[in-house]
C-alpha cells in the first residue's frame, strides 16, 4: 500500500447490465441484442490512452472496474484493458485490480478468467440474504446463487468483498441482525454496507413518492445503522468509511483513493476522474450514453463531457466531503494548502464540544455520532 | 416643443347632459371586471388585439389574483337608442375590504353605480358594505343580475333578496351574463336612462376632487381628477387646497382606457393632470384643485386618510440587502400612499422596517411585489394591530410592536381595537361561524336570515381577526362565507405579550401580544409549529413560549438523527458537491439564531391556528 500519499487509480467504467434494478441509478444499460464487448475494450483502451496524456506517468496503486457489471466482460476484455493499462503505467504486482462481480452462476464462470487476467479482487454484490427481497430489488440470483458465487470468488481471488443494501422497505432491527450476523460468517475481511437510498430517476423513486413504497425512517434508519457499526467491530470489521469495513490491510485501496482525495483517470461511459496537471486540478467526465460515448472515443480519442478546473474552494469542500467519509478523518494542513484559508477554530471548537469531532494535531475526524450526522456535519465545518 | 399636440377636435367641453359617471361595486368574483370588460368592448374602445380580460386590472398581481387593487379609470363614448352621443366615465373599484377606503373615493367622484350581483350567489358580505357606501355617496343604484347563463342562476329569487336584505328598489335590476354579453346593451340603456347626469358650472372657478395620484414612469406624477365647477386647461397654473401647493399644469387627458391628451376638461369630466409636481405624496387624496388666481369659494368635504390597522416587521432574509429592501419600499411607497414604513431594528433579524397596512391582503400585496418585482425575500413578522396603552402615570402610548411593550408595573390597562364583522352564511356553516366567533372573543349583536343565508354581525377584537381569520372562515365553510368588517372602537383588554424562545434564545420577531384567556393555547400551538417548521439540527431544540417570565407551552425538537449519504458514486464528487450547493442555496432562506436556523416562511406559517 502506498503510504506517501493518497495513491494513484485507474476506474473502468463497464456499463451494462442484465437488467436495471428498480433502485440504481447507476450509469447502467441493459441491451438485449448483446454487446461487441472487444470493441468496447479498445474503445477503453483509447480512452484510457488519452487519460494517459493528460496526467503524465503514474506510479499507479490500483485498478477498479465498475458498473454496471464488469462481470459480464468476457475475461479477454478485461485482460485487453488491463495490458493496455500495462503499457500505458505500468502495473505492478502490488497494485490493487478490482472487479465489480453480479453473484449470478453465469458470471460466476468468469472468476478464474478474471483471475489469470490480473485482477486480485472482487467486490460481489450479494445485496440481500432473503429471496423475497432480492427479487423485490430486481435482483437476477437467488441468496444461494449468490453464496456459492461468493465462496467461489474466496477461493479465487485474494482478496473478496460482501456487499449488502439494508435499510430496505420493512427491514426490521431483527431482521437485519440476523441477516448481517449470516453475512458476517461468510465475509472475508472485507464489507460494504450501504443503506437503500431512493435516487431519483428511479423506479423506486416514483413509487417512493406515489406513497406505494416505505423505507425506514430517520430514526429507524439510525437505529439500523448503529446496529451496523456494533455488529460489525464486534467481528473485527472495522468501519474505516461510512459504508464500508474491513480488518486491518484488508480496505479497499482503490476507494481510499477517492475518499483520501487523491488523482484517478476514468475511462468508459459516465466515467468521472480527478486529474491534477501542473496548473490545475482538474473535473473530468465522459458522455454517458454507451454508444455514443464509443463512438466520440472513435472520432476523438475521449468521450470527455466535463472537464473543470476546480477552484481552491471547490478543492476544500470535495476534500471535506471525500475526507470526512473516513475514520481517519482529514488534514488541517493539506486543506489549507489546496484552499489556502484554514477552518475557523471556533467552529471546529463548538463540534468538538458537541462531540461531532475529534481534533488532534493535524487531524479532524467525525466520531461516530458525527459520521451519522455527516452532511450536517460537512456544512458547518465549510461554513454554510 | 410638446410631446402630446392638444387635439383640436377635443377642446371643446362635453354637454353635462351627455355625460354619466358611474363605478361597478360587487363582492369579490361576482363579475365586475368581466361587466367592465364588456361594456369597454360594446363602446368600441379597444380593439380586439388590444383586448384582454380584466382589462382595467394592470397590475400584475390584479392578474393573477383575479381582485382590483387600484381604482382605474376609462372614458368610453356611446351612442344611445335615442340617437345622442353620450361620454360614459367608469371608474373601477376594489372589491376587497382591506381596499374599502380606495372604493369610497371612487364612488365620491361619481354620481351612480351599478351593483353588480351574481344570481347564481345572491347578496354577500360585500354586496352590502360596497352598497352602503354607494347610498353614503347619493348615488342612483342600478341592480344588475349577472351570470344568468348559469343554470343555477336565480334571478328572480335575488332580485326579491337584494329589496329584503338591502332595501332598496330592484324592479329595474337587468338580468345580464357577462360572459356571454346577454342584457349588457341593456345595461348601457340603464346608465344612460337611469343614472343622474353630473351638475356643475362651467364658468364658475375651478373646483375639482383630486380622487387619486400615482407615479408613471414617463409622465412622473399623474393625478386623477373629477371636475365639478370651472375647466382645466394645459398652462394653467393651479392649487392643491389643504396643502396650498401651486402648480403649472402640464398635461391634460383622458384615459380610454390609454392615456389620450386634451387641452382641457369640464364639468362632469374625469380625467388626469401632470405638472411640476415632485412626489406622490405631494398630493392628498380627497383635496380639492382650484385655479391659483381664481380660486373657489368652498373646498369639498374631502376623505379623512386610510389608517393602517395592521402593522409588521420586514426584514430582509439576506441581511446584506436591507438598502435594496429601503429602495423597494420607497418605489411602492410611491404609488401606495396607505402603506408606511419606519425603520426597525430586531435584536434577532437585525436591521427591518416596520410597516402599516391597511389589511392582511395589503400586506401580501406588498410582501408579493417586494420578493417579485425588487428581488428581495423577506421574513414578515407576526402582524400587530395598534394597542393603546395606558401608563399609571396617566400618559398613553400607541403600540405597532409587542417588542415596544413596557414594563407590565407601569402599565395601567392596555385597549385594543374591535370591529364589527359581518358575515353571510348558508345555513348549514351557521353553527361553525358562530363557534368560531365565539372561540375569538366575539359578542353577537344580530342574527338575522335573509332565504337560506343567515347574517350574523359580531363584535370581535381587530387581533384575534388580522391574522387568520379570513382563512379559517373559508376553511370551515368551503368558501361559501362572506365577510366585512370595520373598524368601531378601541376597549380594555387584558392582554398580555407572550415571546418565543428557541433554544433557549427569545426569537423577538415571534412575539406577539394575546389575550390572558387565549395565551396558553395560542403558545401550545406557536411551539407546535414551530416545531414542524424548523429543520432537525444536530443537537435537540427547546421551543418555549412565555409570558413575563413564565412558561406556558414547551415542545422539543429531538435532534436529527441520521443524515449521511451512504454511497459515493464511483468518484463522481461533483454531484455531492452540487447537492452541498443546493443545500447552501437554501440556507439562504433560513435566518440564524444562536444556534438554530429558522426558515423565513417560518415566522408567518407559525402564526396560523388551525383549530379543532
Ligand atoms: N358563467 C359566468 N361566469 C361569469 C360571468 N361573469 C363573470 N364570470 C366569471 O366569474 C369570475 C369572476 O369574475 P370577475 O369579473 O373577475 O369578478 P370580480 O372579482 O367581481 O371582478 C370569473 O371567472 C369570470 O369568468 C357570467 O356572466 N357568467
Ligand atoms: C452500482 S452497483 C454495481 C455493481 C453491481 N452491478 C451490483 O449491482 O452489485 C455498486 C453498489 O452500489 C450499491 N447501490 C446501488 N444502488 C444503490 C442504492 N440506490 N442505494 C444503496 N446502495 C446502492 C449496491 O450495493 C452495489 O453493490
Ligand atoms: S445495481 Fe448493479 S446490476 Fe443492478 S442495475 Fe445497477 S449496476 Fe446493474
Ligand atoms: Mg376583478
Amino acid at each position: 500500500m502506498n503510504t506517501s500519499g493518497p495513491g494513484f487509480g485507474v476506474y473502468v467504467h463497464w456499463p451494462f447490465c442484465k437488467a436495471k434494478c428498480p433502485y440504481c441509478d447507476f450509469n447502467s444499460h441493459v441491451r438485449h441484442g448483446g454487446v461487441d464487448a472487444m470493441d468496447f475494450a479498445q474503445g477503453l483502451a483509447q480512452e484510457l490512452k488519452y487519460m494517459r496524456a493528460l496526467c503524465g506517468p503514474r506510479t499507479l496503486d490500483s485498478v477498479f472496474f465498475g458498473g454496471g457489471t464488469p462481470s459480464l466482460m468476457p475475461p479477454q476484455a478485461v485482460d485487453y484493458v488491463l495490458r493496455a493499462i500495462d503499457e500505458l503505467w505500468g502495473l505492478g504486482d502490488l497494485a490493487e485490480v478490482t472487479l465489480e462481480a453480479n453473484p449470478t452462476s453465469i458470471e460466476a464462470e468468469n472468476f478464474k478468467g478474471y483471475r489469470a487476467a490480473g485482477v486480485n479482487r472482487v467486490s460481489v454484490g450479494v445485496q440481500a440474504l432473503d429471496d423475497a427481497d432480492l427479487a423485490k430489488l430486481g435482483r437476477q440470483h437467488s441468496v444461494e446463487e449468490a453464496l456459492a458465487a461468493f465462496r467461489l470468488a474466496r477461493d479465487i481471488f485474494p482478496r473478496v468483498s460482501f456487499d449488502l443494501i439494508y435499510a430496505r422497505p420493512g427491514q426490521s432491527l431483527a431482521a437485519w441482525q440476523a441477516e448481517l450476523a449470516r453475512a458476517l460468517e461468510e465475509a472475508a475481511g472485507h464489507m460494504s454496507l450501504y443503506q437503500l437510498t431512493i435516487e431519483p430517476g428511479t423506479a423506486y423513486h416514483d413509487l417512493f413518492h406515489a406513497g406505494k413504497l416505505t423505507i425506514p425512517d430517520d430514526d429507524h434508519a439510525a437505529a439500523l445503522f448503529e446496529l451496523t457499526q456494533e455488529m460489525t467491530q464486534a467481528a473485527g470489521l472495522r468501519a474505516y468509511e461510512v459504508s464500508n469495513h474491513a480488518l486491518p490491510g484488508q480496505e479497499s485501496r482503490h476507494n481510499l483513493i477517492y475518499w483520501r482525495y487523491g488523482d484517478y483517470a476514468g475511462a468508459g461511459p459516465g466515467a468521472h476522474g480527478r486529474i491534477t496537471t501542473p496548473e490545475h486540478k482538474l473535473a473530468l467526465s465522459t458522455l454517458k450514453d454507451p454508444e455514443g460515448w464509443r463512438q466520440a472515443v472513435a472520432k476523438q480519442g475521449h468521450a470527455l463531457v466535463e472537464s473543470n478546473v476546480l477552484s481552491a474552494c471547490d478543492q476544500g469542500f470535495e476534500y471535506l466531503i471525500m475526507g470526512l467519509r473516513l475514520t481517519e478523518g482529514i488534514s488541517l494542513n493539506r486543506y489549507a494548502r489546496l484552499t489556502g484559508q484554514s477552518i475557523p477554530k471556533d467552529r471546529m471548537a463548538a463540534l468538538v464540544e458537541e462531540g461531532m469531532i475529534t481534533h488532534h494535531d493535524d487531524m479532524v475526524a467525525a466520531t461516530p455520532a458525527g459520521r451519522r450526522l455527516l452532511n450536517a456535519l460537512i456544512a458547518r465545518l465549510a461554513g454554510i | 416643443m410638446t410631446p402630446w399636440p392638444a387635439n383640436a377636435k377635443h377642446a371643446a367641453m362635453t354637454d353635462l347632459s351627455h355625460i354619466r359617471n358611474f363605478s361597478i361595486i360587487a363582492h369579490i368574483d361576482h363579475g365586475k371586471s368581466t361587466l367592465a370588460d364588456r361594456i369597454i368592448q360594446l363602446c368600441g374602445n379597444v380593439s380586439d388585439r388590444e383586448m384582454k380580460d380584466q382589462i382595467l386590472d394592470s397590475m400584475d398581481i390584479e392578474r393573477e389574483r383575479g381582485i382590483t387593487i387600484k381604482a382605474n379609470t376609462v372614458r368610453l363614448e356611446y351612442k344611445a337608442k335615442d340617437g345622442k352621443q353620450y361620454v360614459l366615465n367608469l371608474i373601477d373599484t376594489p372589491g376587497h375590504v382591506d381596499f374599502a377606503y380606495e372604493v369610497n373615493r371612487s364612488l365620491a367622484a361619481c354620481e351612480g353605480s351599478l351593483l353588480v350581483v351574481d344570481a347564481s350567489q345572491g347578496v354577500e358580505a360585500q354586496t352590502l358594505a360596497n352598497v352602503y357606501q354607494a347610498i353614503n355617496n347619493h348615488h342612483e343604484i342600478v341592480p344588475v343580475l349577472n351570470k344568468v347563463d348559469l343554470p343555477a342562476a336565480e334571478p328572480e329569487r335575488v332580485r326579491q333578496q337584494i329589496e329584503d336584505v338591502i332595501g332598496i328598489d330592484a324592479s329595474g335590476a337587468v338580468p345580464i351574463s357577462a360572459k356571454t354579453g346577454i342584457g349588457v346593451p341593456d345595461v348601457l340603456e340603464a346608465i344612460v336612462n337611469l343614472l343622474p347626469p353630473p351638475k356643475g358650472d362651467a364658468t364658475a372657478p375651478l373646483k375639482a376632487l383630486l380622487v387619486d395620484s400615482w407615479y408613471d414612469s414617463y409622465l412622473g406624477v399623474v393625478v386623477l381628477v373629477r371636475i365639478i365647477d370651472g375647466e382645466l386647461k394645459k398652462g394653467q397654473r393651479i392649487k392643491l387646497m389643504s396643502t396650498d401647493a401651486h402648480y403649472l399644469v402640464e398635461r391634460v387627458g383622458v384615459f380610454r382606457p390609454k392615456q389620450e391628451m386634451r387641452a382641457s376638461l369640464g364639468p362632469g369630466e374625469i380625467g388626469f393632470f401632470t405638472g411640476s409636481i415632485k412626489q406622490v405624496a405631494d398630493t392628498r387624496v380627497g383635496d380639492t384643485v382650484t385655479d391659483e388666481k381664481r380660486e373657489c369659494v368652498e373646498a369639498l368635504p374631502g376623505f379623512k386618510p386610510a389608517q393602517p390597522v395592521v402593522f409588521a416587521g420586514f426584514f430582509p432574509v439576506d441581511a446584506s440587502k436591507f438598502e435594496d429592501l429601503r429602495e423597494a419600499m420607497g418605489k411602492l411607497r410611491l404609488n401606495d400612499a396607505s402603506f408606511s414604513y419606519e425603520m426597525e431594528t430586531s435584536a434577532a433579524l437585525g436591521f427591518g422596517f416596520r410597516c402599516g397596512f391597511l389589511g392582511l391582503l395589503h400586506l401580501e400585496i406588498i410582501r408579493e411585489r417586494i420578493e417579485r418585482e425588487f428581488n428581495v425575500d423577506i421574513i414578515t413578522t407576526a402582524p400587530s394591530v395598534i394597542y393603546h396603552i395606558n401608563m399609571r402615570d396617566g400618559t398613553q402610548m400607541e403600540m405597532h410592536n409587542p417588542a415596544d411593550m413596557p414594563d407590565v408595573m407601569q402599565i395601567d390597562n392596555i385597549e385594543e381595537p374591535w370591529i364589527e364583522a359581518t358575515i353571510l352564511v348558508p345555513d348549514e356553516y351557521l353553527g361553525t361561524v358562530l363557534k368560531l366567533c365565539e372561540d375569538r372573543r366575539g359578542r353577537q349583536k344580530q342574527l338575522t336570515y335573509a332565504g337560506s343565508r343567515a347574517m350574523v354581525v359580531y363584535n370581535l377584537p381587530l387581533n384575534e381577526v388580522v391574522f387568520d381569520f379570513y382563512d379559517r372562515l373559508k376553511s370551515v365553510t368551503r368558501g361559501y362565507a362572506s365577510f366585512d368588517y370595520h373598524i368601531t372602537g378601541y376597549e380594555q383588554g387584558d392582554l398580555v405579550r407572550m415571546g418565543i424562545l428557541v433554544n433557549a434564545e427569545p426569537v423577538d420577531a415571534l412575539s406577539m401580544v394575546v389575550h390572558r384567556a387565549r395565551a396558553e393555547q395560542r403558545g401550545r400551538v406557536m411551539c407546535e409549529k414551530l416545531k414542524d417548521l424548523i429543520p432537525r439540527h444536530m443537537f435537540q431544540i427547546p421551543i418555549q413560549a412565555s409570558i413575563g417570565g413564565k412558561i406556558v407551552a414547551r415542545e422539543t425538537l429531538s435532534a436529527l438523527r441520521k443524515d449521511v449519504t451512504a454511497k459515493c458514486y464511483g468518484g463522481d464528487i461533483s454531484r455531492k458537491r452540487k447537492l452541498l450547493d443546493k443545500q447552501k442555496e437554501g440556507k439562504k432562506k433560513m435566518r440564524q439564531f444562536g444556534k438554530v436556523e429558522i426558515p423565513q416562511e417560518a415566522f408567518i406559517a407559525a402564526l396560523k391556528m388551525d383549530e379543532n
